[in-house]
């Protein structure tokens, strides 16, 4: 009987899964299924461009208002035979380079993406450099605490005798 | 250690102190327009008070004038609207409303309400001139010369400093 049970429940379990999964695909999506090939092209060029409104994020992944607008641009531009490159151009015209989500390599942004690696690697450099140079200092060059030295002298010299 | 070795951190705290002070003050969010000192896009589109008529770019030619991007479901143009309308008053310039993806009906039923600034307005049902402006938010406004270029362009709600400082001396200069 239990089995049985847990059998039915299971299966309930699977069909609402799938029937909410489907659902929600379904609402999201009904430019999609007119033609997939071209969603797929659509999508391409939106992972490319950064959404306004929720700057961090492509028009693909945004849900807001204007992104929908820039992806059923794009689509059109795509059904015109306009090319990536076209898109691309004819969005950074009006919005600017910014709308590019992969900041172009020029002039003005070699410091955005070369200064962080430079910055690590300017650090392992001194870091390597002060190392070694501590590594090469005769032993003379060290001090040793002061506390240490003291605890440590207690610690190794004979305990206190009487005079006798 | 020598003293520069002291002060070097202190030195390098100031440096990136003076890059906070500055960063801070910078607006993250805004998106600086490419068409400032371009010719701003043509467009055609059907008059709000009269949508069988058509109205575009080519009807202010020769002037100076103002274009604000608006909505009626848009709470900061509220806030702005009365300074459009005391421009409205005080200037001769030409102010035209780009309504933005608004319904028609709900855009006139706003303007009786707050008061009508706009010399035109202009129903932009799909906000597609809004695209070819670089429009991502509501509201904007631009101003645009006598050669139909872009001179300036403000995002969010204006100011009363952004027309003192900003606006009316362009208008001033534009109009001389």
């Amino acid at each position: 009987m239990l089995p049985l049970a847990l059998a039915l429940a299971f299966a309930l379990w699977l069909l609402l899964l799938v029937l909410t999964t489907t659902a929600h695909a379904a609402g999201s999506a009904p430019t999609a299924a007119a033609d997939p090939a071209l969603e797929k092209r659509v999508m391409a060029v939106a992972v490319e461009l950064r959404c306004l409104v929720c700057q961090n994020q492509t028009i693909a992944d945004s849900d807001a208002a204007l992104a929908v607008d820039l992806r059923n641009q794009v689509r059109t531009m795509l059904r015109e035979g306009k090319d990536e490159r076209e898109v691309l151009d004819y969005m950074t015209a009006r919005y600017g380079e910014f709308v590019l989500y992969r900041p172009p390599v020029k002039n003005s942004t070699l410091l955005l993406w070369f200064g962080p690696p430079l910055l690590l690697g300017g650090a392992l450099l001194t870091l390597w450099l002060v190392l070694r140079g501590r590594s090469r200092m005769p032993a003379s060059e060290f001090e040793a605490d002061d506390d240490d030295d003291d605890e440590m002298a207690a610690a190794e010299a004979p305990p206190r005798q009487e005079a006798r | 250690m020598k003293r520069w070795q002291f002060l070097a951190p202190l030195a390098g705290f100031v440096v990136l102190l003076g890059f906070l002070g500055v960063g801070l003050g910078l607006d993250p969010r805004e998106v600086p327009s490419p068409l400032i000192g371009k010719p701003a896009p043509e467009f055609s589109l059907p008059r709000l008070d009269d949508l069988t008529s058509p109205m575009s770019k080519q009807d202010l030619a020769g002037k100076v004038w103002v274009l604000n991007v608006f909505a009626s479901w848009c709470v900061p143009c509220r806030e702005e609207h009365p300074l459009l309308m005391d421009l409205a008053r005080r200037s001769p310039v030409t102010i035209v409303g780009l309504n933005y993806k608004d319904k028609p009906s709900d855009a006139i039923a706003w303007l009786g309400r707050y008061g009508n600034p706009y010399t035109a307005t202009a129903s932009d049902l799909q906000g597609l001139v809004g695209i070819d402006y670089g429009v991502y938010g509501v509201p904007e406004t631009f101003v645009i010369d006598r050669q139909g270029l872009v001179r300036f362009k403000h995002v969010g709600p204006l100011t009363p400093q952004v027309l003192r400082e900003r606006i009316e001396p362009l208008l001033k200069e534009l109009n001389a």
